[in-house]
């Protein structure tokens, strides 16, 4: 199929629908209105739903009742809205539920604004809502991954029965790019615990209560167990010129786009730079970063939050490097000439700020 | 010889949690019997509401979930929608469905959410101990009303089937109560008519149950059960409010 110029909420939803999504709950928000717009106009022509709820609390029950009956759900909403879905999150993913959830994140705290920010990488990557949970967090980084990543979150929803969080953010929604589907078919997986009717067999529950602490335990334990596998198998993420370079920028989504650019700026010049881009920023790809800290290189991190993401890089670099930062917050974007002067000050051998 | 009484097949064979005195066995009771009656166990999903009932997924023989608290509607909403030929029904408590879950009943029954809901209303919060309930009656002492609730502090109690009454999405509307064995019968034949409004694909139907919860409310179960009679239903009249089949208005004797 040939590329067509679409914005990023449009190929996120499109790609949705062709991955199978045949249910959509959502509430309006900016700046994510593009995807429940499109799952409105597209979905019902494919016998799928599209309802929008009173509230985001509505919505994310009705994807937890869709999803414990097996059907590929899908919501979309952005910060406040998440805080919002937050206690909603927790029980899908106590319950093992797949789904997909969509934060085109804007900038907080509180109502914020509506321009595009990375503010909640903590409240994805690190929880949201109470208890022990985690999820799936892919971050695109263009209108071609929005539609690519979205397709591969209801896969990996289904195949590890646990919710996927796409965190993108207000300039990827919208701004425009090519994109191309492809021909890719979903993977299929059996839900047997689905509640569609106990016809025939035992009822299926779906449940997160679990009162005796012994079992619960066992519960937490193989919810654990889970995530490990998951962190083992699906870390995702993307190199550009590390090879050589003694300085490695580390960002993802929007702030990588800026960051490439810094890169190529700076290669112009002569300096050996490069970038890491986690594509899963849960699990946290630690495994390349560890490669790249082998104390010959420091690192800079470029975020558009007070910093969030650096705190996994640090981890991650375990001390084996210095890691800077360089941030912009408030729904300001970065420029690349911003970043390449921090890449010039600390190659200089000065601070970066 | 012949069997005149038996468990129904909607109806786990298992202990219940309930306090004695308790009437959640009985509405469970009649909820499975409708199931059997309508013969529509094993195409049924419930969802349980969080309070006294959250076990409810362990007592029907049936496809469950349970929901976050107040969440039942949505849920069940979600359900119903990708599943449009299941029976789909919530069981919610008073605090449930008409203090922290109020958002979402209303609007399920605005959408005319093609569900049957078990409201189960005894006016006090049960499963943590005896807080006041939306429903708890001017006066009614409780563990956060120790000196009776007032009107200055803590406003009104909801007549939660008036009110959804309103709406045009609503199909069927009744309350009716368990505390003697006539009413029973009575709210048996008013559960049976909400799930039937749901076969017929009518809208949203909902059975308002008035109950006890002798524990939190210090009585006998015999004393709670004539405080139903005395106290609640006075102020809770008993009646259909909604039926776009008919029979609207023909409230109980």
């Amino acid at each position: 199929m040939a590329k067509v110029l679409m914005k990023g909420n449009e190929a996120l939803a499109e790609a949705a629908i062709r991955a199978g999504c045949r249910a959509f709950f959502g509430y309006p928000i900016t700046p994510q209105n593009e995807i429940p717009g499109y799952m409105a106009q597209h979905l019902p022509e494919q016998g799928g739903v599209y309802l929008q709820a009173e509230s985001e609390v509505a919505a994310i029950n009705m994807v937890y009742g869709a999803a414990g009956c097996g059907v590929r759900v899908m919501t979309s909403s952005s910060s406040p809205g998440i805080s919002l879905k937050a206690e909603g999150i927790s029980y899908i993913a106590a319950a093992e539920l797949p789904c997909v959830i969509v934060n085109v994140m804007r900038c907080g705290p509180g109502l914020g604004g509506i321009h595009p920010s990375q503010g909640d990488y903590f409240q994805a990557v690190k929880g949201g809502g109470h208890g022990d949970y985690r999820l799936i967090v892919l971050a695109p980084s263009s209108v071609q991954e929005m539609a690519d990543l979205t397709f591969s979150a209801f896969d990996l929803a289904d195949q590890w029965r646990n919710p996927v969080m796409i965190l993108a953010d207000g300039l990827l929604g919208q701004m425009m790019e090519p994109v191309e589907f492809g021909d890719r078919e979903p993977v299929r997986v059996e839900k047997p615990w689905a509640t569609t009717g106990a016809q025939g067999r035992r009822p299926n529950v779906i449940n997160t209560l679990d009162i005796v602490p012994e079992s619960l335990e066992r519960r937490n334990r193989a919810l654990a167990a889970k995530y490990a596998r998951i962190a083992q198998t699906e870390m995702r993420w993307h190199e550009y010129k590390t090879t050589d370079a003694s300085l490695i920028l580390a960002a993802y989504g929007t702030a990588a786009r800026v960051a490439r650019s810094a890169v190529d700026l700076a290669r112009r010049e002569g300096l050996r730079v490069g970038l890491i881009r986690p594509i899963t920023l849960w699990p946290f790809p630690v495994q390349p970063f560890r490669e790249l800290a082998d104390g010959s290189r420091q690192f800079l991190v470029v975020e558009m939050s007070m910093g969030q993401f650096v705190e996994d890089v640090r981890l991650a670099v375990e001390g084996r490097g210095r890691v800077h930062f360089y941030n912009r917050l408030g729904g300001m974007v970065p420029t690349p000439r911003e970043v390449l002067a921090e890449i010039t000050a600390i190659l200089a051998g000065g601070e970066s700020r | 010889m012949k069997r005149v009484f038996d468990r129904p097949q909607s109806l786990a064979d298992v202990p219940m949690h309930y306090c004695p005195g308790c009437t959640h066995g009985i509405i469970h009771r009649l909820v499975a019997e409708a199931l059997d009656d309508l013969a529509v166990r094993e195409k049924t999903i419930g969802v349980a509401s969080v309070g006294c009932s959250v076990f409810a997924y362990d007592y029907f023989n049936c496809d469950m979930q349970q929901a976050a608290h107040g969440r039942a509607p949505a849920v069940a909403t979600g359900i119903k929608r990708v599943l449009p030929d299941r029976v789909v029904f919530t069981y919610q408590g008073d605090g449930d469905l008409a203090s922290i879950g109020m958002g979402e009943i209303v609007h399920a029954a605005a959408r005319g959410e093609n569900i049957t809901v078990i409201f189960v209303n005894n006016a006090i919060y049960g499963m943590t101990s005896g807080q006041m309930a939306p429903t708890t009656l001017l006066g009614q002492k409780t563990a956060t009303t120790p000196r009776g609730r007032t009107a200055t502090d803590n406003g009104y109690p909801i007549r939660v089937s008036e009110l959804l009454a309103t709406l045009d999405g609503a199909a069927y509307i009744e309350r009716v109560s368990t505390h003697d064995p006539r009413h029973v019968m009575q709210a048996g034949r008013a559960i049976k008519k909400a799930f039937t409004a749901q076969l017929e694909r009518r809208g949203f139907a909902l059975v308002e149950v008035l109950s006890t919860c002798s524990v939190n409310w210090g009585m006998s179960p015999q004393e709670a059960l004539d405080w139903v009679r005395d106290h609640m239903i006075p102020h809770y009249p008993l009646g259909v409010f909604k039926n776009t089949a008919g029979e609207e208005g023909a409230s109980h004797d």
